[in-house]
């Protein structure tokens, strides 16, 4: 199969091979509408275009960017998650209040916000295997359990007062005159990192493989179950970091966080080209996805334009992400 | 697989090179936007409470005297402090003089206000007080204490020494406007939190629903309640809906606090007894000029201002001071 896929060398071929490329990679569509989106606030903003701005987008879309990653993988296992944000919230909440509280150095308290949030993917994953059950129902439940918890835990108190360690991702450096946040960062790498993750590894494949066909993928001998377990695992860790990009940008534990991130996430995967019958997609794409939501909530806010229709824009766009990987896919057929 | 690495690399390649292009071109565009009309920016817990869209309204008709330019946004959910801190940061990017807010969490806010006060903006909190309330340069608000203490006082005089079994639909735990009417109206009613004529408490969140299955639970557990304070008017429908189920709703006393149309209109027809109206559109005309003072004067507002309230009923009792529905109704929010 790799011997087929290696591009051609010969420059009189690559014509044909990169419309066809650009016809089946999923994620040129979502990068050819966020280009336009910027070149359109541009033109219709005179703040849109500065560095400064752009840092401002990637901290805003960092949190539900980082959801969005974990969403991925499940996604492309053709699960989904809807209990995401409430597992980050908990986690937030968690890391917040046993190191505003000093029980725990805060060190301590964020590996085991990050160990909590991995127990709650572990346990998605399991209930999703061994019962097993679907994943929209399980995470349906998990969303409600993780929700109850942090308000309970939390008795709806904002936790404020937090060490430096858990604000830490939410300082700065610079780049030029612009000033970036560490977590921005984080996150470039994080998608950098499950980028290569999927890409380039046995793994990768696998969660493909699996997401393509479960059946087929445990006749070429794959232990499907101990791979599902493993990715809504890995998910939920990976919503221990956004929790703590989440605390670090906002300074405080909030119980109320993360209540429609689930869903944000979803919609950031779908963008960026994503299939959700899984199998098709680059995570690269979800950071395109999450960008094009943070594109049109900020340039329209420069622009004047009253936040609601940012949501009508970002629906529309879900619906005609949605259609084009319909029919693609009929294509490929 | 290795076909899609490489277009997924080369993606995020340029997607670094762009944002650092930019990051380094940044510096120049930064005070480009100084446009000629000041900026003001509105942010509200939601888009649909109509209590927020009445604001919206008077905040636009108060930018469009001034000739002041105004832009909004909102929470998704109330308590939704993300989409605030992002709109804050949106609003500061963009330039304006002056954010006014309503704060979703009043201590969560806090960090995103002192960073936009620190760029030079005028922060004032509409409707709630953020925690400390000092972090904001001012606060344009409802007394929420007095209204509720309002309705307590026209509850104990109408009540007129009959023992009262009181149910509190309350808003939700650790919200202060919620906390202030509660309290106000137990000190205007002349009794301490934990009195034994309080017979039944429940959070409603401000919700109808809510408000209708709270209240049916607590006449499961005290079929003798005879006051019901609400959080508001639709938490006080949703009560009367729940006592006319059960027969209930002639002898059972409803106040209320908001003084929004559907509220005021239900007070006139006595399924609401009293309710305390407050002025949304004044905070919001008041916000804006303060912005647009600040914009051409440099002088800052500071502190509280009460934008007033008034108790609305048309059967005063006790001396207590009162408008009539007529005056409720013209004027009424929503």
């Amino acid at each position: 199969m790799t011997a087929t896929i290696t591009p051609p060398k010969p420059p009189e071929a690559a014509e044909p091979s990169l419309a066809r490329r650009l016809l089946t990679t999923p994620t040129v569509g979502p990068l050819a509408a966020l280009l336009l989106a910027c070149v359109f606030f541009s033109f219709n903003s005179d703040q849109f275009l500065t560095g400064g701005n752009f840092s401002l987008i990637i901290q805003q879309v960092m949190v539900v960017g980082t959801l969005a990653i974990g969403q991925t993988l499940i996604i492309l296992t053709a699960g989904i998650d809807l209990s995401n944000g409430a597992i980050m919230a908990f986690g937030g909440i968690l890391m917040a209040k046993l190191a505003a509280e000093g029980t725990v150095p805060p060190l301590v308290a964020i590996a085991l916000g990050l160990l909590v949030c991995a127990g709650f993917g572990a346990a998605n994953g399991l209930l999703v295997t061994l019962v097993p059950l679907p994943p929209f129902i399980v995470t349906l439940g998990m969303l409600n359990v993780a929700f109850a918890l942090t308000h309970i835990y939390s008795q709806d108190q904002t936790v404020t007062n937090l060490p430096a360690p858990l604000t830490a991702l939410g300082e700065t450096f610079s780049i030029g005159d612009t000033r970036v946040t560490y977590g921005s960062l984080l996150t470039i790498l994080l998608f950098l990192l499950f980028a290569y993750l999927l890409g380039q590894t046995a793994w990768g494949k696998h969660v493909y493989a699996l997401g393509n066909s479960p059946e087929v993928a445990r006749l070429t001998g794959i232990r499907t179950g101990r791979l599902t377990v493993g990715v809504y695992t890995t998910a939920g860790f990976v919503y221990g970091i956004a929790a703590l990009l989440l605390v670090s940008r906002t300074g405080v534990g909030d119980p109320q966080a993360g209540q429609t991130d689930n869903l944000d996430s979803i919609t950031a995967v779908v963008l960026g080209g994503t299939s959700l019958f899984g199998g098709r997609g680059l995570v690269i794409g979800t950071l395109i996805g999450a960008l094009i939501v943070g594109v049109f909530r900020n340039g329209l806010q420069l622009m004047g334009v009253a936040s609601i229709y940012q949501t009508l824009i970002t629906g529309i766009l879900v619906i005609l992400a949605v259609t084009v990987d319909q029919l693609s896919r009929r294509r490929i057929r | 697989m290795s076909r899609s690495t490489r277009a997924a690399g080369a993606l995020s390649a340029c997607a670094i090179v762009a944002t650092i292009a930019l990051a380094g071109c940044g510096g120049g565009g930064d005070n480009a936007g100084q446009a000629d009309a000041i900026k003001v920016g509105l942010i509200t817990k939601t888009e649909t409470n109509p209590f927020f869209v009445k604001m919206k309204i008077g905040a636009e008709a108060a930018a469009k005297a001034d000739g002041a330019e105004l832009m909004t946004a909102a929470g998704k959910f109330d308590g939704d402090n993300a989409s605030q801190i992002t709109a804050i940061e949106n609003m500061v990017a963009a330039g304006v003089k002056g954010i006014l807010i309503t704060p979703s969490d009043s201590k969560a806010i806090v960090p995103a206000v002192q960073k936009a006060r620190s760029a030079g903006v005028l922060v004032i909190a509409l409707d709630s007080p953020t925690e400390p309330q000092e972090a904001t340069d001012a606060l344009f608000a409802t007394d929420n204490f007095k209204a509720g203490e309002l309705i307590g006082q026209y509850a104990k005089a109408t009540m007129a020494g009959k023992p009262a079994k009181i149910a509190t639909l309350d808003l939700a735990p650790g919200i202060a406007v919620g906390q202030l009417r509660h309290d106000g109206f137990l000190k205007g009613f002349g009794i301490q939190e934990g009195d034994p004529s309080v017979v039944c408490s429940q959070d409603t969140g401000g919700d109808q629903s809510k408000g209708q299955t709270a209240m049916e639970n607590c006449l499961q557990k005290a079929p003798d309640i005879n006051l019901v304070y609400t959080i508001n008017e639709p938490a006080a429908l949703g009560a009367y809906t729940a006592l006319k189920a059960k027969g209930r709703e002639k002898d059972v006393l409803i106040v209320s606090v908001d003084g929004g149309c559907v509220g005021t209109k239900a007070v006139q027809s006595g399924q609401i007894a009293a309710t305390s109206q407050q002025y949304p559109l004044k905070m919001a005309e008041q916000g804006v000029k303060a912005v647009v003072d600040y914009g051409k004067s440099g002088t800052k507002v500071s502190g509280y201002t009460d934008t007033g309230v008034t108790l609305i009923t048309d059967k005063p009792a006790g001396g207590v001071e009162a408008e009539d529905t007529e005056f409720g109704l013209q004027n009424c929010w929503g």
